[in-house]
């Protein structure tokens, strides 16, 4: 690594911790209603969607039904996406003259996208119409990450709030999200990305005569509006296959840069907005110190094992799967941040990253998307994993837990187990049956521990609505279309209706005053038992698969043996 | 029911916002502010387009520079990578057959060291950019093919540094030669010599 390397990952985590203070007294300002710089500029769009759609902005509701409303907002979304995609050729903005995608395929894509997951089973520029992808797709991009956001929220009103079973209103949390975070956000990124030579167009697909005399299809689109939000929204889903390392969708370091500050500027910037909604900034800062040593750690392992010399390459810099432009240092923190922010583009191919490198990106999906994770819900997830250590650490002192003032009792640890096993389960029983089934393996392509680290690495990103890939793996399969899809199901509600039911519960407690004898959660012991909790679960459910694929693969690899 | 009712407006009123209005604004402004690049920073020569600057072309004749090697032979539709592991026997023997071949296509010595990006694939199979490392050591076979005389050669040297990409504002990225827009500028001003040949 030159000096240079370090300088551009110093900047970055300046720039990130930086920014996350801004940003999150930003939001801060649109969630709790005061005056904001965006108000005047967007505030009739915000009383026109509350007009239009016959919505009173000033009605509460339970848990109960705060979570009917997003279901059934989520599930529209989904009906739509999936009808788009079944009749894509009889609709408009299909220059390239794309069939009508298959009802497998459409289910995948749709609830995918549906729950901000962004799987892509399908090559982007060859499946699906420019209306399927702006209509379609670019409106769950925004949507699934408002209902991200709006989990969040209804979470953190519980824990700052007391004795009231009011949560908030789904549709104004929606709204606001998308009006004043995500859009304008959005806008402004996809503008600087079009200077940077991302393509924004409607044109049909050129064909040219290249310069040595033979022709190649250029593809087009309005690519740039939809990667802004896909950065931004921790989406992840690429306009084109190769997703962020197509030079069409991030031509030069600086968009990378950009691109890899976007995935995590939102979710960084929550957990302050997190602090102050519950009103101990400190509180929040916690949980940023937490997720950022996880990334720093998972990092540090990456750029060691991709950096590093093996047997069967020698001393050549691993550039497969790699862009020029863009180099190793750039290809290693973009995975780690996508893995750890639930986004899941990639700029490089993760497939062909060293086995460690690979091994820590899908240690990140594994974990729950909790380090930093995705807009809104990495942070749920993270207060999951709190409650669970404040749990275990009652038990260790013999103290009645409590988190914020609020008792964790039964019902709470009940709903934290089930967040946990719901993405868990869905890893280790479908990689399980894709590893021992003729359809499941017929999709390798790779053998050997690989191939297992193919299968692990598809589910993982399915349960962590993550969406990346070790994209060999051919997934566009009636058995890997099912089975990823109901997997990004499980992983997307089994921990939305969990969280629900605690932000229910602990709205309706009381807040017990601080005393001498209560147990701290915003100092540096919190954040040490916080990350062994998450690196135990972690541990104890995922070691025995990953010592059998990227470990062994690892080790294989330093003896030479190729397969 | 009403739930449902809330649900279908404002998920049309989303959709028209996010999904319409927005795209249809960035390209509006897309168009008016960067046209060229929002078009696909295509280059056009003799009034026919003939490929675009960021994305990669095959070049396969000994009087061009050529590219990276690409899992998707250069072909857009879709775009992509090899996903080989490196335990993978196949990346193993095509990284070793790529260095046979670029040896000998260059007139190399077999224990010189290639770039290796060279010997890897792309991630997008479209890599417009090699090293300058990679250029520097086919300016001795173009120049040949080429039939340039010593000044030509140091020019084309001279001019494949002057074309590199440093990294952006001394920060971001890698060195990087664009080949295309290299492999044009052989065309243009080191042609007059391949008709002689």
């Amino acid at each position: 690594m030159k000096a240079q390397d370090f300088i551009q990952i110093f900047l970055f985590f300046v720039l990130l911790i930086g920014l996350t203070p801004l940003l999150g007294n930003f939001m801060y300002k649109i969630f709790t209603g005061e005056k904001h710089i965006l108000k005047p500029v967007f505030g009739w769009l915000e009383k026109l969607t509350y007009k239009f759609s016959g919505i009173d902005p000033n009605e509460e509701t339970n848990w109960k039904s705060y979570t009917f409303s997003l279901l059934i907002f989520n599930l529209v979304g989904f009906v739509f996406v999936f009808l788009i995609q079944l009749f894509q050729a009889q609709l408009p903005l299909n220059p390239a003259n794309l069939s009508n995608v298959s009802w497998r395929s459409a289910f995948n894509t749709a609830v995918s996208f549906m729950t901000n997951t962004n799987w892509q089973g399908y090559s982007g520029e060859t499946t699906l119409s420019y209306f399927v992808q702006m209509i379609g797709l670019t409106v769950q991009n925004f949507v699934s990450a408002a209902t991200g956001i709006a989990v969040l929220l209804a979470l953190i009103r519980g824990l700052a709030r007391r004795t009231t079973d009011k949560l908030g209103n789904f549709w104004t949390d929606l709204t606001r999200s998308t009006l004043y975070i995500l859009l304008p956000l959005s806008i402004l990124f996809a503008l600087v990305l079009v200077g940077q030579g991302v393509v924004q167009n409607f044109k049909t697909y050129d064909t040219v005569q290249t310069l040595q005399g033979s022709t190649e299809v250029i593809p087009m689109g309005p690519a740039a509006s939809q990667i802004a939000i896909k950065q931004l929204g921790t989406n992840g889903g690429g306009f084109f296959n190769a997703n962020s390392a197509h030079p069409f969708e991030n031509p030069t370091p600086l968009s990378n840069f950009l691109e890899m500050l976007a995935l995590l500027l939102i979710p960084a910037a929550l957990t302050f907005t997190f602090g102050r909604m519950v009103g101990s900034i400190r509180q929040g800062w916690t949980i940023f110190k937490a997720m950022l040593i996880l990334l720093v750690i998972g990092l540090t392992i990456s750029l060691c094992a991709e950096y590093s010399t093996n047997p069967i390459f020698g001393n050549l810099h691993l550039m497969e799967g790699k862009e020029t432009r863009l180099g190793i240092t750039n290809s290693v923190l973009w995975a780690t941040a996508t893995s750890a922010a639930s986004n899941g583009s990639v700029n490089a191919m993760h497939d062909s990253l060293s086995p460690l490198t690979g091994m820590v990106a899908m240690i990140n999906l594994m974990l729950g998307e909790i380090i930093f994770g995705g807009v809104g819900a990495g942070l749920y997830g993270m207060v999951i994993f709190i409650i669970l250590t404040v749990f275990i650490a009652g038990l260790m002192v013999g103290r009645t837990p409590e988190y914020l003032g609020k008792k964790i009792q039964k019902f709470e640890v009940q709903m934290a187990i089930m967040a946990v096993l719901a993405p868990n389960i869905v890893i280790l029983l479908f990689a399980a049956w894709a590893s021992v089934s003729a359809p499941g393996l017929s999709g390798l392509n790779n053998a050997g521990p690989h191939g297992l680290s193919e299968i692990l690495y598809a589910y993982a990103s399915a349960a962590g609505n993550n969406g990346s890939a070790f994209a060999g793996l051919n997934a566009n399969t009636i058995f890997y279309n099912l089975t990823i899809g109901v997997g990004m199901l499980i992983g997307r509600f089994g921990i939305i209706l969990p969280v629900m039911a605690i932000a229910g519960s602990m709205a309706e407690k009381k807040i017990t005053p601080s005393s001498a004898g209560t147990f701290h959660t915003d100092n540096w012991l919190f954040i040490g038992l916080l990350i062994a909790v998450i690196l135990i679960v972690g541990g104890l459910t995922h070691f025995p698969a990953l010592s059998l694929g990227p470990i062994v693969e690892h080790l294989l690899m330093n003896k030479g043996i190729t397969f | 029911m009403k739930t449902l009712y809330i649900s279908l407006k404002i998920f049309l009123f989303f959709t028209v916002l996010t999904g319409i209005i927005y795209p249809l604004l960035i390209t509006g402004i897309a168009q008016l502010t960067f046209p060229a690049k929002a078009n696909g920073s295509l280059i056009v020569k003799n009034n026919k387009i003939i490929g675009s600057e960021l994305i990669g072309q095959r070049f396969e004749t000994n009087i061009y520079f050529t590219s990276r090697p690409s899992a998707i032979s250069n072909n857009p539709l879709p775009s992509g990578g090899s996903n080989l592991s490196l335990t993978n026997s196949k990346l193993k023997h095509s990284v070793d057959s790529l260095r046979g071949e670029f040896i000998l296509f260059n007139h190399l010595d077999t224990h010189a060291e290639i770039p290796s990006e060279m010997l890897f694939a792309s991630a997008s199979g479209l890599d417009p950019h090699i090293s300058p490392e990679a250029a520097y050591l086919q300016v001795e076979r173009i120049s040949k093919a080429r039939n340039l005389n010593e000044s030509q050669k140091m020019s084309l040297k001279n001019y494949v540094s002057s074309s590199v990409n440093y990294p952006q504002f001394g920060l971001f990225g890698e060195s990087c030669v664009n080949v295309l827009l290299l492999n044009l500028e052989l065309d243009q001003h080191y042609i007059q010599i391949l008709h002689l040949n």
